[in-house]
């Protein structure tokens, strides 16, 4: 590919639908997936890869959207917490265990932390408690003093377990 | 919908699907050009237009860059091997354990998983633990150039607080990391206040004892405090030949402390409390590679 300036095409696959867009070199994947996607479920916060907020997967690694140039994503496929719901609206089986074990308060943070965990849990079904606190450890919660999330992510990691396919998308 | 929040200020950008390519478009001098690499250091500075290039060049796209090889003793790492493929490396596990644990402490899985090894060497932050992983190991680092290649050691890679000795339109390629020979025993030890924090100071020990289970050779390094990762000749010295004890650690612990004329200072920590620290973190590193020695024992490497 050489070097041109002004915009250029990407195409990227957001949560099984392949769209087309044109962007400027300098736009992250986290304004790329909220200003011309409208997928604004994605939050931004720090934008210097230290809230976690805008956590999102690219084929398959949770990655900060924000640190990450849409240009640099041209052909992965990306899943957002858009993503997760069934089409129907019915929530995914990890949204609903914050649901239950009360996993968020303004819920700010949650968008980052539901895709953290779900990259951590569809890679390593057997996480331990450990692995867990130390993704958790790279998301920042303001709000619940994490405790109610590491009891969500405990009970979705013992469930996963026994239903993996209501799980992956 | 559609608003724009763009936050970098504008820049070209291209992705080379060739080394060649690469070099080309690094080495015109015409042009203020940036490598990419993970972007996990790159971007925080774009983002907060610290960094301005006119031309950023994504080695993302080049074919080969990234993997882990066995080669003469060492483990070579292609520069765009990222942190997450370390430590998920049974090979790194086995050969290079105290790699593996400095992996752990870098930043968070969410960053591990796009951040390079060539990445941290080049970006030469003091408080990184690559970089002291790789002076404490007597790594290399390979560079290509558009005058041909070159191997550069560790010790003498890092020149400066983020500057190496990377020419301007040199790419590094390879990291080289010595294998940890059998019965050498290791430690890597830093304090940070948050985990996944750069450290505020941090100490990489290596030890081998001999058949008295007296020191024979020691390595001590300590980044975070000075301006590169640095090694600690006078502790080290004071070891040499002398049976582990831990008032032996207490000195060698005082000889870290006078090493450092003038110790970073900022928000994160003085210059009092990060020699404070390099000193305790030193004599806790020693005893911890001590413990995990096996003396006189010689041969391949493990
Ligand atoms: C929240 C957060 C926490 C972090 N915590 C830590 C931590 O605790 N410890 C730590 O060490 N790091 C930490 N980091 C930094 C992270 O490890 C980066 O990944 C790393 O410093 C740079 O690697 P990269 O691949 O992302 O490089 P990039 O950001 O892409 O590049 C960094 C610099 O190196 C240059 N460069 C990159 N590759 C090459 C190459 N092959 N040849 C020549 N030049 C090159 C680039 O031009 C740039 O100047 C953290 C980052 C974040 C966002
Ligand atoms: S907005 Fe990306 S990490 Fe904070
Ligand atoms: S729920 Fe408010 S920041 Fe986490």
């Amino acid at each position: 590919m050489s070097s041109t300036n002004g915009t250029r095409p990407v195409r990227v696959t957001v949560n099984g639908t392949v769209h087309e867009a044109t962007v400027e070199p300098r736009t992250t994947l986290s304004e790329l997936l909220r200003s011309q996607l409208g997928l604004t479920g994605t939050h931004v916060g720090c934008e210097h890869g230290v809230c976690g907020v805008c956590t999102v997967l690219i084929d398959g690694k949770a990655v900060r959207s924000c640190l990450t140039l849409a240009v640099q994503v041209d052909g992965s496929e990306i899943l957002t917490v858009e993503g997760l719901a069934a089409a129907d609206g019915t929530l995914h089986p990890l949204q609903e265990a914050f649901s239950a074990e009360h996993g968020l308060q303004c819920g700010f943070c949650t968008p980052g932390f539901l895709m953290a965990v779900y990259a951590l849990l569809t890679e390593k079904p057997d996480a331990g408690e450990d692995e867990i606190r130390e993704v958790l450890g790279g998301q920042l919660c303001r709000c619940t003093g994490y405790q109610s999330i590491l009891r969500s992510v405990m009970r979705a990691a013992a469930q996963f377990r026994e239903s993996k396919l209501e799980w992956v998308r | 919908m559609e608003w724009a929040t763009v936050k970098p200020a504008a820049f070209d950008y291209a992705a080379p699907t060739s080394l060649a390519e690469a070099l080309t478009l690094l080495g015109d001098p015409d042009r203020d050009a940036t490598v990419l690499a993970g972007g996990q250091s790159l971007l925080p500075m774009l983002n907060m237009r610290l960094a301005r290039p006119e031309l950023v060049v994504d080695i993302g796209r080049i074919p080969n860059l990234a993997g882990i090889e066995e080669r003469e003793g060492a483990l070579v790492f292609g520069a765009m091997t990222t942190k997450a493929a370390v430590e998920s490396s049974a090979l790194v596990l086995r050969q290079q354990p105290l790699l593996h644990a400095a992996t752990k402490l870098v930043g968070h899985p969410q960053i591990r998983s796009r951040g390079t090894v060539g990445g941290s060497m080049a970006q030469a932050d003091p408080a990184a633990e690559y970089p002291a992983v790789a002076v404490a190991t007597g790594g290399w680092m390979r560079a290509v150039g558009a005058d041909g290649e070159r191997t550069i050691p560790a010790a003498d890679f890092f020149v400066t607080c983020l500057t190496t000795g990377l020419a301007p339109g040199e790419l590094l390629v390879e990291v080289g990391i010595p294998a940890l020979s059998a019965g050498t025993g290791w430690s890597f030890t830093e304090l940070s206040r948050r985990h996944g924090d750069f450290a505020m100071a941090g100490v990489a020990v290596t030890v081998r004892l001999d058949r008295a289970g007296c020191f024979e050779e020691s390595r001590i390094v300590v980044f975070g405090v000075g301006d590169i990762p640095t090694r600690m000749s006078a502790a080290e010295e004071l070891l040499r030949g002398e049976r582990p004890e831990p008032s032996l650690y207490r000195r060698a612990a005082d000889a870290v402390r006078d090493a450092f004329d003038a110790p970073m200072s900022d928000i994160h920590a003085s210059a009092e409390y990060r020699l404070h620290l390099a000193g305790v973190l030193a004599e806790r590193g020693i005893a911890d590679a001590v413990a995990r020695a096996h003396p006189g024992e010689e041969g391949p490497n493990r």
